[in-house]
Formats: C-alpha cells, structure tokens, sequence
C-alpha cells in the first residue's frame, strides 16, 4: 500500500487524467457554445492517429502534435458545420462521427501501414529527467510540452468564458442565440469558433494519448471520450470541475496500476471501471431539476 | 413546393396510415411522398458513390471492379443475399427499437447496450434450460429473457427522463458503458465461463436457418430470425398504429402539454415507449445468439445498436421503410467482407457514416426548413382552429390528419374541415384518429381545445 502516497501515484494521475480533461474542456466549448458533442471519442481518435503520422512522417514531435490538434478542430469544425449549416441532429451527427473516426483510422491504418491494429512505434517528446524513481517520472510528466498545453487550456477556460469578448459571445451563444442574433452577430460563426476551440482542446489529448504509447492503436480511446463527457455534464459544464472530476477517475485508475498485485486475485476490480458512469447516473438523478446546462443547447442534455 | 414538400414531411414522420386515409384532397402531397424519398435517395447514393470512388482509388483499386467484388459477394449470389439477410436481422430489431422511441420523442442511444447484456442473459439462460425442451416453449422463454432484459437495461434512462427530466442521451450512453463493463464481469464471474463465451443453447432455442426451406441459400448464415424480426415489426407496428396506448405514445412525443390537458399519463406513455424500444433492440439476440452462433460471445452483435439509429433514419419511421433500410446496411456489411481481401471492409463502414449524415441532411434538405416551416404554420393553424369554432373543431382535426402538415392544413383546411366533421361526426373524440393526425401535424394548442370545446 506505500505505493498509494508517493510521487509515482501522482504523477501516474496526471498522466492518465491529462487526455480525459483535455476532451472534457473540449466538450465543455462546445456545449458552452450551444452544440451537443458526443463525438469526443471520435475526435480523440483521429487527432491521436494524425498526430502519429504526421510525427512518423516527419519524425518530429511538434508537427505531430500540431497536426493532431488541427485534425481535432476540424473533425469538430465539421461537426459543427453538420448541425447548424445542414441541419444534421447534432446527437445524429455525433454518433456518425464516432463511427468514421473508428473506421477512418482504421481505413488508414492498414492504408499506409498495413497493419489492423497499431502503427508503427514514434519518438514523442523526450524531456525531463531520466530515471525509475517517483521524482523523475513526475518530472518527465510536468515537462511534457502536451501536458502543459492540456493545463494551460484548462486553467485558461474560465478565464476565456469570464473575461474575454470571445468567451462572452461564445457563452451568450449557449444560453440565449437569438439575443446574440438580435445584436447582430451570427450564431453559426461563434458556434463554429467554439467547436474549433472545442476540436482543438480535445484533440490535444487525442495527441497526449498517442505519444504517451509512443504509437497509434486501433480503437485507443477506449471510451474516454464518454468519460469526459460524463465529466461535463457532472461539472455542470465547468472546466474547473470537470478538470477535478477527471483527476479523481484518473487516481481511480491510478490506484489499479499501483495496487496491480492487490486487485489481481479478484475480479471485483474490474467493477471499479463502472464508478465513472454510475457516478453521472447519480449526480444527473440528484442534479436534474436545478440543471446547470446551457439553455441554447439543442434538445437540453440534462432536462 | 415548400408546402407540398412540407405535406411529405409531416406525413412520412406521422406514419402511412391515417396520412393515406385524406385521398380526397392530397394528390400534390402523394407525389411529393413519392418525391421526397426519391431525392432522400438520389443524394444519399450520390454522395456514397463518390466517397466510394475515392476509397477504392485511394488502394488503388479500380472502382467498378471493386463495385464488382461486392456485387459478387452481396447481390449476385443466393449465398451473398442470405448472408446480406443475416446481416440485416439485428439492424431491424435495433432500427424497429430506435423508431418506437423516437416517436415518443425519445432518443434511444442505448439499443447497443441493450442488445449486448440481452444477448448475455438469453443466451445464458438459453444454455441453462434443459435439452429435451420443447422448441416453441423454449424459443418464447429465452425470447422474453432477452426482451425483459434489454427493457431493464432501458428502465434506468427510461424512469430518470420521466420521473426527473433527466436528458436520456447521456444516461443512455453512460448505461452503454456499463454494460460494456457488466459483460465480461458476469461471463467471467457470475457464469463462470472461461473462454468468454456462454455455453451451447439448448437445442428447442435455436432458430433453424432459413436454407432448411430455401435449399438455394446453402452455406448462408441467414436463420429464421429474420422472418421473426419482420413479423414482429409488422405486428407492433400494428399495433402501436392501432391501439390507444400506442397512439398515446406518439402523441405524448409531440406535445406532452396537451398530452397532460387530456389526461394522458406522459410519463408512464415516455416509459413504456423506452421499455418497449429496449426490449425489442433485446429481441436483436435471436439473431445473432440463436440464429448464428447457437451460443454468446463477447463482441457478438456489435455495432447493430449503433448502426440501428441510422436504419429508423433511413426507414422514416416506416416498418418497410425499415426493413428495406436495414437490408441497405446489411448490403454495405456484407459487401465490406466481399471486397476486404483488397479494400479493408472498414471502407464500407466509413461509407455508413456518411449514410447517417447524409441521410439526415438530405432529409431535412428535401423538406425544405422544416423546422421554421411548421413553427410558422402552427401559429397560422392554431388560429383557425379557435376562430373555426364548435362546429368545426371536429374537422380541424380531420383536416390535419389529412394533410399532415401545417402548410397543408392552411391551405386545404377549411373546405375539408366541413367534410371531415359531416363524414365522421368526429366533433366529440379527442383521441379518435383525426385527433391522432391533428396532434401529429403539430396543431395542439388550438385544435385541443377546440375538440375538448366538442366534446363537452
């Protein structure tokens, strides 16, 4: 159990927390903005898959990383367009697009690599210090050029949504488009913004997600798209919150990389993995009613 | 045009049946229903055929020779058209269980869920009964284990949407996940299996295939759960048309306001409409645990819940518009196999992505604004109603059953709404048909009252 408290714990939560927020502050721009997005998975997904090949085309990391993230905000510039342009339900829209993510890279992979299930291998980024020990492996974690940016697209968030034009207009979007309409501003245009953001966010941890396996894997999301969804609707579409509520499924799943050994022997857990979703259940039971959710928002997520 | 189109619209949404009943008055509307599905179509096969194009030419595959392959493995052969069947038996309970949802206004995302733990359960409890078991008592047991299940699996979206107003996509995608972790917990914990399956079913649960009677489709996984799926979507189709409990349902999707006025229980109706789409997405495991593998595997039937979304879409809420729709997906499956040796299947599922999108966009495309449309016509309509009176309330509703759409009901109402009344002496039935097509139409609040004024 001394592995609970010490420095490889923690750096191990912000490891694995780092792609679950960075699509909940995605999905936290959309839905601020008024555009349902249950494509986070999709986005993740492909914003991971070309960020390795750009970064194995080029054999550098910050192409990758920059292609990545532009993937992500135009997968979710798309999405947009989608919705308020064609006039596709954006749920419709989301579940299409989770589904050609999926295909796509997969499509893609066996294209220029041939392979059904992984590309081959990619440097990353190699900063920090080198070692085993708890310091090092923090240290590796906090240098991270993807992380970093995952952090300071968090911590900057709020701040956008309270204190900037930009943020303002993205919010008044959510909450009452046509009083935006009526000052003259087009609803589709900020929408559109806000989703490229949204894209953006989420695709920065598409990217965390494929250079922390140093490769693409088939279907590596793995649902964390959802999670992080789960995360926004648990927040009550705040960044801050969201960011804590990843954090604390990310020491869940930390603690079962540490204490490996322990939970091996019973099956039970695996039932740790159902806390994530049973834990929206309940906070939408008790939530519902006195529902924070943008009220622009098509169809109203949560009542 | 916009109102003809309109008519379509409003009719194709509402159902054939009582929208077919106004032949008086729509033969500009019957075109446009011929019409709007036509352009639906033109744009959906376009748009595939070009994404098609560049996928093959992108593995450096000659289009129609690729086209060829599929053909081959799809339509050309007795084999390719039973193997399509069997592809296609889940999208229609799945795409069947997303409609009845989506006409209580319900968004059913869960169907995946739904059909995973069912399949689970049934073909446990398919493995559980005793050999010697009679095949009709077998088939109804483990049929109604798959359909009581998926009901439970919906219960939790189902019971949070009409009891605290909980949105049932969220609830509904986060009940997915669970179940994508109950599965291999209960297969490896509480049926002890060790090889991530269940074992064989007893051998009265198994659905015989359909080369028993078509000797032509040999070799062919397709299995009498195909028939079963069409029979029991034309059944409950029959009767969600035709009984009061049913029409409630779609009445309680557009206008739960007026709903409550007359005294529909909304919230049991949204309900038992979540229960009913899944137990029947449940139903989906007779074709793939019973009908194909005779026994449950992880992964068995996956992606039918998803993909039953764009089969309603696609459908138009029509139970042949379904079946056919599911038979178009199960095309494109099959066809991924036939050609995957050069194109990676995965193309075709690239291909039924943009089937939902474009689907959905040329859906609204071809009906022309539909949302401003009808909202203007409501206000337009909802005062005739009021100013139409007594006398005329029954026919309002008749006129909106007819037409099926505001612009139609401005247009041909007031003459028709004088036969309606004097054909039907409907003044008086809230929920009789007309009142049916008025709800519909989305003429509510006038015409409500109006027919309460009536009755009383």
């Amino acid at each position: 159990m001394s592995g609970v408290l010490s420095l490889t714990m923690v750096a191990e939560t912000l490891r694995i927390s780092a792609p679950y927020v960075c699509a909940a502050v995605g999905g936290i721009w959309a839905e601020r903005s008024g555009i349902i997005q249950i494509g986070l998975e999709g986005v993740l997904l492909t914003s991971a898959f070309a960020s390795v090949a750009a970064a194995h085309a080029t054999g550098s990391a910050a192409v990758g990383l920059a292609t990545g993230v532009m993937a992500g905000a135009l997968l979710s510039l798309g999405h947009a367009l989608l919705v308020e342009r064609a006039k596709v339900h954006a749920i419709v829209s989301g579940i299409a697009l989770n589904l050609l993510a999926f295909a796509a890279t997969r499509l893609a992979l066996r294209g220029l690599y041939d392979s059904a299930s992984n590309s081959p291998g990619i440097e990353g980024f190699r900063f920090g210090p080198v070692g085993a020990g708890g310091v090092a492996l923090l240290g590796r974690v906090l240098a991270d050029p993807v992380t970093i940016a995952a952090i300071a697209v968090t911590a900057a968030t709020p701040w956008l949504f309270r204190r900037t034009r930009f943020g303002l207009r993205v919010r008044a979007a959510g909450e009452n488009p046509d009083a935006l309409g009526a000052v003259g501003l087009s609803v589709t245009k900020i929408r559109c913004l806000a989703l490229l953001v949204s894209g953006a966010a989420c695709g920065l941890g598409g990217v965390h997600l494929a250079f922390d396996q140093h490769r693409f894997e088939s279907g590596m999301s793995n649902g964390r798209g959802f999670i992080a969804l789960a995360a926004v609707v648990v927040s009550g579409w705040r960044a801050g919150w969201a960011a804590v509520a990843c954090l604390a499924f990310g020491v869940l799943e930390a603690l079962q990389i540490v204490l490996q050994d322990e939970l091996r022997s019973s099956r039970a857990g695996d039932l740790v993995q159902l806390l994530p979703y049973v834990a929206t259940l309940v906070v939408l039971g008790f939530a519902a009613g006195r529902s924070r959710a943008p009220r622009g928002l098509g169809g109203g997520i949560a009542g | 045009m916009s109102v003809s189109v309109g008519a379509a619209g409003g009719g194709s949404s509402a159902g054939g049946g009582s929208s077919a009943r106004g032949g008086s008055s729509a033969g500009g509307a019957r075109l446009a229903r011929v019409k709007e599905p036509a352009l639906v179509i033109a744009i959906v096969i376009a748009g595939l055929w070009i994404l098609f194009n560049l996928i093959s030419f992108a593995f450096a595959e000659a289009p129609l020779a690729t086209l060829g392959r599929a053909f081959d493995g799809t339509w050309g052969t007795s084999y390719g058209i039973g193997q399509v069947l069997f592809k296609a038996t889940p999208l229609v309970f799945t795409g069947y269980a997303f409609h009845i949802a989506q006409r209580a206004g319900l968004f059913n995302i869960g169907a995946e869920g739904q059909l995973a733990l069912a399949s689970l359960c049934g073909g446990a409890f398919a493995a559980w009964l005793p050999a010697g078991t009679p095949a009709p008592v077998a088939l109804v047991l483990v049929l109604g284990v798959g359909a009581a299940v998926g009901a439970a699996v919906a219960a939790p979206p189902a019971v949070m949407r009409a009891r605290l107003g909980v949105h049932e996509v969220i609830s509904g995608i986060m009940m997915n996940r669970v179940v994508d972790v109950l599965v291999p917990f209960t297969l490896a914990t509480v049926i002890g299996a060790s090889s991530l399956r269940t074992a064989d079913v007893a051998k009265g649960a198994a659905l015989p295939r359909l080369d028993v009677v078509f000797g032509s489709l040999a070799g062919s996984a397709a299995s009498f759960a195909f028939p079963l799926a069409v029979v029991l979507v034309v059944g409950l189709h029959f009767w969600l048309m035709r009984s009061r409990v049913g029409r409630e349902m779609a009445w309680v999707g557009v206008n739960p306001q007026a709903c409550r006025a007359e005294g529909v229980p909304v919230g049991r109706r949204l309900v038992l409409a979540m229960l009913l789409s899944g137990a029947f997405a449940g139903l989906g495991m007779s074709a793939t645990v019973l009908g194909y593998k005779g026994y449950f595997e992880i992964g068995l039937g996956s992606g039918a819940g998803f993909a039953g979304i764009a089969v309603a879409l696609l459908g138009r809420g029509n139970p042949a518009g379904i079946v056919a729709a599911a038979i178009f997906f199960g095309t494109l499956e099959q066809a991924g196999l036939a050609i995957n040796a050069r194109v990676p299947k995965e193309a075709m599922t690239v291909l039924e992505a943009f089937a939902i999108v474009f689907v959905s966009a040329a859906g609204r495309f071809a009906r022309a604004g539909d949302a401003g449309g009808q909202s203007a016509g409501e206000g337009q309509s909802g005062g005739e109603g009021q100013s139409g009176g007594d006398g005329q309330s029954g026919g309002e509703g008749q006129s909106g059953g007819d037409g099926q759409s505001a612009g139609d009901g401005q247009s041909a109402g007031d003459g028709q709404s004088g036969e309606g009344a004097a054909q039907e002496d409907g003044a008086g039935q809230p929920h009789s048909r007309q009142g049916d097509g008025a709800l519909k139409a989305g003429h509510i609040p006038g015409d409500g009252e109006s027919a309460k004024e009536g009755a009383s």
